[in-house]
């Protein structure tokens, strides 16, 4: 059942037609594109065959002069213009960078207090520009792949990304022009590229009750740790909680193998980049040649040794520790306990490091899932998403329930925080708090926008500030205003804030400050497209006129099917003359933003039936069923 | 957009105390397979809208309904009684002085001798007081003594901030 769009027998607008879509694992090293083929996730390669692509734009004084393998080549000679690892800066201020920017050569502008940007030979870039490239070229890859355009991706996430990390990505497909269909959490993704969600069915099969399996997801990349603890329940997947840290990761090692190196040699700690990418490479290839063997020769910098296995361990133990520690707080905040977990899956290539997966399986007392690859989890299950939400497939069988990775409040007196939403709340979520004025004849009043955890606004992420400005004067404490947030599926917040007695409203959609400003996408995206400034229009006026097809067919199907229920004759004719409106503007406008402005005017018109149809059919939906077969799924 | 279900009415189930957890489960699960925005994302921007909002009054449902405490407000706030805020202090003299001895008992636990054995006798004398708490709750609420249920949730209150803080100091023990 839907909530408005109802296809009546013969009414069908169009025969099915199969749309191409991706899932895409935005890496912090390396970037895949996977799509599904035959009912088969696959990772889509390029024209050598290689299924990664390095996370790296090498910029000239022209603009953007590679991307990917060949942009990593220019590492040692030009590492200022070689801008690798930027998903750690996306969505970051200047203050996060300050501590751990030594670790990444490049040089920063402060971008008024926003997100920092890099200096390079063509100019200021924004991580997310650099990101857009990234996914540009996997679109491109995409795109010769069907010999079609892209209807849409569902670009992955750690799942530990705050609201400020998550904007900033979708921003960056939005400039690469891509359509967002979902931001998924990366271990939620690799679940479903295990498909655990048919092996619990199956095992639901065998027994005589549907089982529930809890899984927990240790995901160690380059740059980020994720651990998630999921349940399957009758093909839902439940995330019950997600911890990490969005700043540890295999690159971490890298570094600590380095520093060692470096302590060695000799040198102290000011190197200049191009030592730096030597000692940070050579310290990869020992980790990884330590995969297999007991110890590694090393030579680097005039300098010769030894590094044995034991020694890593004691160099990066530490570092294992710190994820230990938050699949502990993970599991407490989902209530499990560690031997109530039924599979752990490896995700992430740093999970190559045996170590790690000794110390996995020691914690959950199991031995981890890792047949699939580890680079290609991700993206294979966001791609078996990204068939279900395109509408290739149908999702009866599968749902993914997110939750909130931090807290989101609102400053309150004295420079606290109030939470608002909890984290690890299910999403989507709309909660509303009341507060007041505290001075007499106050009109005005500045809300602040926070993520965190801590008790201090200080201390946490800001993500907005905006004023509720025309509030009647009163007496203090007499106004009532409602604050409400409401976050997404994709986990982005709006906000509104609303005066009760007099109605005054003000609403704003967070923009996390380090984000990039509605008007700098535009703007960059009509750089982008070179002037084709009349494109833009025609494809906005497109878009608009879709948007008004699908709602004129959805309402007069809605009106068809419960008009006569749930609209008296007055109401039932407002609407009908609402719609011919709509539709004779959609025939004879050009301009976009008229034709916007209409179908806000619509949906406004029919908010109220919309109301009352989804009232009655969240009644119908469990009604008709007996309690068994509600249990039974 | 107002919706005229209460929660109880969104689940098809009574307005009443006592609720079946796995079934609560199971039609939660049912109606998000069914209004989870997810299913609308290749729809209309109104429709995507209105599932986001639905999906959302869903999740508060359930997770009002869920949680004793919240459900035991909630159903005092459908008698229009509001028991939500935090500040409600009881007056029974003697429970009181019991938080302040348990709150002691808590600051204690670090220099104990087995601080996680200390704990978890906390832990297990709270939530037995909290059981009993609810069993209070519904005798009351059956018996429609709104005044002296809405003195237990307060009680109820305590219990669950106190749990929280043993989880919290729990978590901290075993992170050094």
């Amino acid at each position: 059942m839907a909530l408005l769009q109802i296809s009546e027998p013969g009414q069908s607008p169009q025969p099915h037609q199969r749309r191409h879509a991706v899932g895409i694992d935005l890496g912090t090293t390396n970037s895949l594109v996977a799509t599904v083929r035959s009912g088969m996730a696959e990772v889509l390669a390029d024209e050598q065959g290689r299924d990664l692509l390095p996370s790296v734009v090498h910029y000239v004084a022209e603009g953007v002069s590679c991307v990917g393998y060949e942009a990593a080549e220019h590492n040692v000679a030009d590492p200022l213009n070689t801008l690798a690892s930027v998903k750690r800066l996306m969505g970051r201020g200047v203050a996060d960078i300050k501590t751990f920017g030594s670790q990444l050569p490049y040089e920063f502008a402060d971008d008024k207090g926003g997100m920092p940007k890099i200096k390079t030979a063509a100019g200021l870039v924004s991580p997310i520009q650099v990101s857009a490239e990234i996914l540009r070229k996997l679109a491109g890859r995409a795109e010769i792949a069907f010999d079609s355009e892209l209807d849409g991706a569902v670009i992955t996430v750690p799942a530990y990304f705050d609201e400020a990390q998550r904007q900033a990505t979708k921003d960056a497909a939005t400039l690469a022009g891509i359509k967002v269909l979902r931001l998924l959490n990366e271990p939620t993704a690799a679940a479903i590229a295990y498909g655990l969600d048919e092996a619990q069915k199956d095992g639901g099969a065998k027994e005589t009750k549907g089982q529930d399996r809890t899984v927990a997801i240790y995901d160690l990349g380059g740059g980020t740790f994720d651990i998630s603890i999921l349940r399957l329940s009758k093909g839902v997947f439940e995330v019950l909680a997600t911890g990490g840290d969005s700043a540890l990761g295999g690159d971490d090692f890298d570094h600590a193998i380095a520093d060692w190196l470096r302590q060695q040699i000799g040198m102290d700690d000011d190197l200049n980049p191009i030592e730096q990418r030597i000692l940070l490479e050579t310290a990869k290839s020992a980790k990884e040649e330590l995969t297999d063997s007991a110890e590694v020769a090393l030579e680097v910098l005039d300098w010769q040794g030894i590094l044995t296995r034991e020694l890593m361990h004691s160099l990066i133990d530490g570092l294992i520790a710190k994820t230990m520690r938050a699949c502990k707080k993970s599991l407490r905040d989902a209530g499990v306990a560690q031997d109530q977990i039924d599979d752990v899956i490896l995700v992430g290539g740093s999970t190559r490091t045996p170590r790690v997966g000794e110390k996995v399986a020691e914690l959950f007392g199991t031995q981890p899932l890792c047949s699939l690859d580890p680079d290609q989890v991700v993206a294979m299950g966001a791609a078996l998403q990204a068939e279900v939400l395109v509408g290739n497939k149908s999702g009866d069988d599968m749902l993914l329930l997110d939750v909130i990775p931090l807290s989101l409040g609102i400053e309150t007196m004295g420079g606290l925080i109030e939470k608002i939403i909890h984290r690890n709340t299910t999403i989507p979520v709309a909660k509303a708090q009341e507060f007041t004025t505290f001075k007499d004849g106050q009109t005005a009043m500045a809300i602040h926008v926070l993520q965190g955890e801590r008790e201090l606004a200080s201390d946490c992420r800001s993500l907005a500030r905006f004023e509720l400005r025309g509030i009647p004067p009163m007496v203090a404490g007499a106004a009532k205003i409602r604050v409400s947030y409401q976050v997404d599926a994709d986990g982005l917040l709006s906000v509104t804030a609303r005066e009760l007695t007099s109605n005054v409203e003000s609403r704003i959609e967070v923009k996390p400050s380090y984000g990039l400003g509605e008007e700098e996408i535009t703007n960059m995206l009509q750089d982008s497209f070179s002037h084709a400034r009349d494109d833009m229009q025609a494809r906005a006026l497109r878009e608009q006129q879709v948007e008004a097809d699908r709602m004129i067919e959805d309402l007069l199907a809605a009106i068809y099917k419960d008009g006569e229920a749930l609209l008296d004759a007055e109401e039932r004719q407002c609407l009908k003359v609402a719609i011919q409106e709509l539709r004779e503007l959609r025939e004879s406008t050009t301009e976009h933003r008229l034709l916007a402005r209409q179908i806000e005017s619509v949906a406004k018109a029919s908010e109220e039936f919309a109301a009352r149809r989804m009232d009655a059919s969240i009644k119908t939906a469990l009604a008709g069923q007996t309690l068994d077969e509600i249990e039974k799924g | 957009m107002k919706l005229t279900s209460n929660f109880f009415e969104i689940f098809a189930i009574p307005v009443a105390w006592q609720v079946d957890s796995s079934q609560l489960q199971s039609k939660y699960l049912k109606l998000q397979q069914e209004f989870h925005p997810d299913r609308y994302a290749s729809s209309g921007d109104t429709e995507k809208r209105l599932a986001v909002q639905t999906a959302s009054l869903i999740n508060q449902a359930y997770d009002t309904l869920k949680s004793p405490l919240k459900r035991a407000q909630y159903l005092l706030e459908l008698k229009q009684i509001d028991a939500s805020q935090d500040s409600h202090i009881t007056s029974d003299g003697a429970f009181l002085m019991e938080q302040i001895e348990l709150r002691e008992a808590l600051s204690d636990v670090r220099d104990s001798a087995d601080p996680f054995a200390a704990l978890d006798s906390l832990r297990n004398g709270v939530e037995s007081s909290y059981i009993e708490q609810q069993n209070q709750f519904q005798a009351q609420y059956q018996e429609s003594d709104f005044d002296h249920a809405f003195n237990t949730v307060a009680k109820m209150q305590f219990s669950t901030k106190l749990l929280d803080e043993i989880e919290q100091l729990e978590a901290e023990l075993e992170d050094l």
